[in-house]
């Protein structure tokens, strides 16, 4: 179903500005298939992750919204749910399976085809070619089945949701034995197959264009263009593709071996089990072989979440402070450190596994380790702002709230990260709060910042700003009024993925607190909508942009014509002759990469 | 940092490099695959695996087939386009056969009454299963890729002296009989 709207939301675009894209030497005819379906443009490819993106955010989205109804109101009956969701809500309450169905299906779409697919997808296909001066990506069919196998992941998993047992239930993390046995649960048959074919697909689609990134950075940069004049987005999507190219086969092993203990009657994860007064044969496996496996992936994959979002924090921060960034190679270096790292901590998430404590100590001496490189980068950014010209665009906006969630996320890390504070916290709400504000929050804050500062580029028009500044403040307010005060139950110990705390005498205290959430949480939801409406409108009907460089910023993406075609520059490619950072310098505002270095110009 | 980039000396062919970067990814799914063996090694009920005395066979089909992809690329280099073509038939042809004594490897297990998937089998020959499952799986991707480009060698009307697709593949297919060699090895030596 998406194709359609994708499909259909640029061909009105494209029409509306042909008669703008004179002056191209190559201006053959294409067709709708090739330029808006099967296109190995690059552009065209990132609109298609964004927007779908965007549709699998709203379903996400409004699954949260569901199972904050349960939460914020569990003593009241919502008929209506009953007539939409028929037995999954009988008597207008969401039941147990359904509410454990959808924080399952919250996490893995927002996780992997929200900020992963529709993030790094988006912006590194859009960007790349853009900003190092390519023509497209290394190989473009590639580059377009990594859109095809992530729409077949989609396409499987949101026919999963269809299923009559339901989809995958057993938490975005899917641990075994749960997650295993067909008889455990509903959401263990028919939906988990679906989940992990689905997830197969997506890692062949985020492995294909991974490996596509790396090769397009490191051999299509155009003269003059060294891997240290590179913008830092460069940098953030390269080690991003490295990370997720290095971690998701393992997961992809994970996911094999418990296809085989589903369906084939082996023993990788499995042992000495009773469920439901039955006694299963499997022997000698291990449940957490799994959580290994997972979290091999599972600790990089939050950081290929996170990384472009600062990748793109720190350009915008820069253009819009009219200011240089501050320690660029610092920056490059606190990435690499982070990336790094990123391998070497997966086993915080199994401090109470009944890890071996004397092993436990060295991962919780690594996972601290990360504050060091992550301190480096909030020190650059607030300096980048400090005594800045700053431009309150949407843009900046969004890349200083981002400044603002990875302080208060990074902060809770520390807890989290001492594996005897860790025995108090684990599976509580304060975990909750954790990854929200420092993954799901910040890296969306980048993500819009990187759509409004990008817009233009991307259909020659602008975002409105009005509706940008509700959208900005309602949302960086919601953000906190829904997350802060998880941290107060969850340092309470209350724990998490339960539907209903209302017979738990020591929890019971925060229910006045749980509704105010969930009402905080759904008008948060609908400014969402506020912005799907803004993008979806402006593509046709937002202010055209006139200029070719709106933003007085110096790297390349902005040298190619308002409506730039297949191919990028309409004559050749530009030559780069210095780092994208000039900005207020010997008194001029800024300078272009393309500009030589001047006779009397002082070093940066 | 890599600096020198503007001078366009000779570099790898970008999908030559996309191919090495996909090797790394491809090894990090078997380096997950055998930790995870290693690890169920050492805890208690691992049953000794036996490996196949076909295995041996399967292993030198393979090694032959990665001198025969060679002779393949070298004739192509040279422009004897008969011999390319029936040097990659000859490879895929030996690519086909590893398959079906890996396969044949798996039916002798059968007959010994030892079982690898399902109710009492044990997690060690549930892994061999599952691991040289996961590697035939990828030999048999290079096997269709070497048949494509066989079809397309004997189909295209003009002549076609780009190496570089036949490197690619070539790269791939000395990797997955590395693999193999590899995996071969393991398995001996952490029965
Ligand atoms: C100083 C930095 C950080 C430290 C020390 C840290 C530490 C931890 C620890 C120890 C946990 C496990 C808590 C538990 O389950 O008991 C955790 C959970 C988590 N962290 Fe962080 N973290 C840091 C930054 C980040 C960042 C930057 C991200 C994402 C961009 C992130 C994403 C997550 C996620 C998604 C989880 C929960 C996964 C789940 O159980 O569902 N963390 N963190
Ligand atoms: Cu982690």
């Amino acid at each position: 179903m998406s194709t359609e709207t994708v499909s259909h939301a640029h061909d009105a675009t494209s029409t509306s500005h042909s008669h703008e894209e004179h002056g191209h030497d190559h201006h053959h005819e294409e067709s709708f298939l090739t330029k808006y379906v099967f296109t190995t443009d690059h552009k065209m490819i990132g609109k298609q992750f964004l927007i779908t993106g965007i549709i699998w955010a709203i379903i996400g989205g409004l699954f949260s919204v569901l199972f904050r109804l349960q939460l914020g109101y569990p003593d009241s009956t919502f008929p209506i749910l009953e007539d939409l969701f028929g037995k999954w809500a009988a008597g207008g309450r969401i039941s147990n399976e359904f509410y454990y169905a959808l924080v399952t299906m919250h996490g893995t779409i927002l996780v992997f085809f929200v900020l992963t697919a529709g993030l790094s997808g988006t912006f590194a296909n859009i960007l790349i070619p853009l900003q190092i001066g390519a023509r497209d990506m290394a190989s473009g069919f590639l580059n377009m089945l990594s859109y095809w196998f992530f729409f077949l992941a989609s396409v499987v998993m949101f026919a999963s949701l269809f299923i009559q047992t339901g989809p995958a239930s057993g938490g975005w993390t899917i641990y075994p034995p749960l997650s295993a046995l067909g008889q455990a649960s509903e959401g263990s048959k028919l939906g988990m197959d679906f989940w992990l074919i689905s997830m197969a697909l997506f890692i062949v689609s985020s492995l294909l264009g991974g490996l596509n990134y790396i090769s397009t950075i490191l051999n299509l940069r155009t003269k003059g263009m060294s891997m240290t004049r590179m913008p830092l987005t460069m940098w953030a999507i390269f080690f991003t593709a490295v990370l997720g190219v290095l971690s998701f086969p393992v997961l992809l092993s994970g996911a094999v071996l418990l296809l085989f203990d589903r369906n084939l009657g082996t023993s990788f994860y499995l042992s000495e089990i009773v469920v439901k007064g039955e006694i299963l044969p499997n022997e000698g496996g291990s449940a957490i072989l799994f959580q290994h496996l997972f979290w091999f992936l599972g600790h990089p994959e939050v950081y290929i979440i996170l990384l472009p979002a600062m990748g793109m924090v720190s350009e915008i921060l820069s253009v819009n402070s009219r200011k240089p960034i501050f320690g660029y190679l610092a920056m490059v270096g606190s990435l690499f450190a982070i990336a790094i790292l990123a391998f070497l901590v997966w086993a915080h998430h199994m401090f109470v596994t009944g890890l071996n404590p004397f092993l436990g100590a060295f991962f919780v001496l690594l996972t601290l380790l990360i504050a060091v490189p992550s301190a480096i980068k909030v020190f650059n950014w607030l300096t980048t702002l400090w005594k800045g010209n700053i431009r309150f665009t949407p843009g900046m906006l969004f890349a200083i709230g981002f400044v603002s969630l990875f302080i208060s996320g990074g902060l809770t890390g520390i807890f989290l990260g001492n594996s005897t504070l860790d025995i108090h916290l684990h599976d509580t709400y304060f975990v909750v709060a954790h990854f929200h504000i420092v993954m799901g929050v910040a890296s969306f804050f980048g993500m819009f910042a990187g759509v409004y500062h990008w817009f233009p580029k991307m259909y020659g028009r602008y975002l409105n700003n009005t509706m940008a500044y509700i959208h900005f403040w309602v949302t960086l307010i919601g953000a906190y009024l829904i997350f802060w005060p998880m941290h107060y139950s969850g340092l309470a110990g209350m724990p998490r993925r339960y539907t209903d705390w209302s017979n738990w005498q020591s929890f019971n205290q925060f229910q006045g607190m749980n509704s105010f959430i969930s009402t905080v949480a759904m008008i948060v939801f609908a400014v969402q909508l506020l912005f799907v409406f803004n993008f979806f409108y402006s593509i046709f009907k937002g202010r055209k942009v006139q200029s070719e460089n709106p933003w007085g910023a110096n790297t390349l993406e902005w040298t190619t014509p308002i409506n730039p075609g297949h191919g990028n520059w309409p004559g050749d490619i530009p030559e780069v002759h210095r780092w994208p950072y000039d900005y207020g310098k010997d008194g001029r505002d800024f300078i272009p990469q393309t500009e030589p270095i001047g006779a009397n110009e002082s070093k940066h | 940092m890599i600096q020198a980039v503007s001078d366009q000396k000779k570099r790898m062919h970008p999908h030559k490099f996309t191919m090495w970067v996909a090797i790394g990814s491809i090894l990090m799914m078997f380096a997950g695959m055998t930790s995870a063996y290693i690890v169920k090694r050492s805890q208690a009920g691992w049953m000794m695996i036996e490996i196949p005395g076909i295995f041996w066979f399967s292993t030198l089909a393979i090694l032959l087939s990665s001198a025969t992809v060679y002779l393949s690329l070298r004739s192509l280099k040279q422009r004897e386009m008969k011999a390319y073509r029936r040097w990659l038939g000859i490879t895929a042809i030996f690519g086909v056969l590893f398959l079906a004594l890996q396969i044949a490897g798996f039916k002798e297990f059968a007959e010994r009454d030892i079982r690898i998937v399902g109710a009492g089998s044990n997690a060690s020959y549930s892994f061999l299963v599952a691991i040289s499952g996961l590697h035939g799986l990828h030999v048999l991707g290079g096997v269709v890729a070497l048949v494509v480009m066989a079809i397309m060698a004997v189909r295209s009307s003009t002549r076609n002296y780009n190496t570089v697709p036949l490197e690619v593949v070539a790269t791939y297919w000395h990797f997955v009989d590395l693999l193999w060699i590899y995996l071969f090895i393991f398995f001996n030596w952490m029965k």
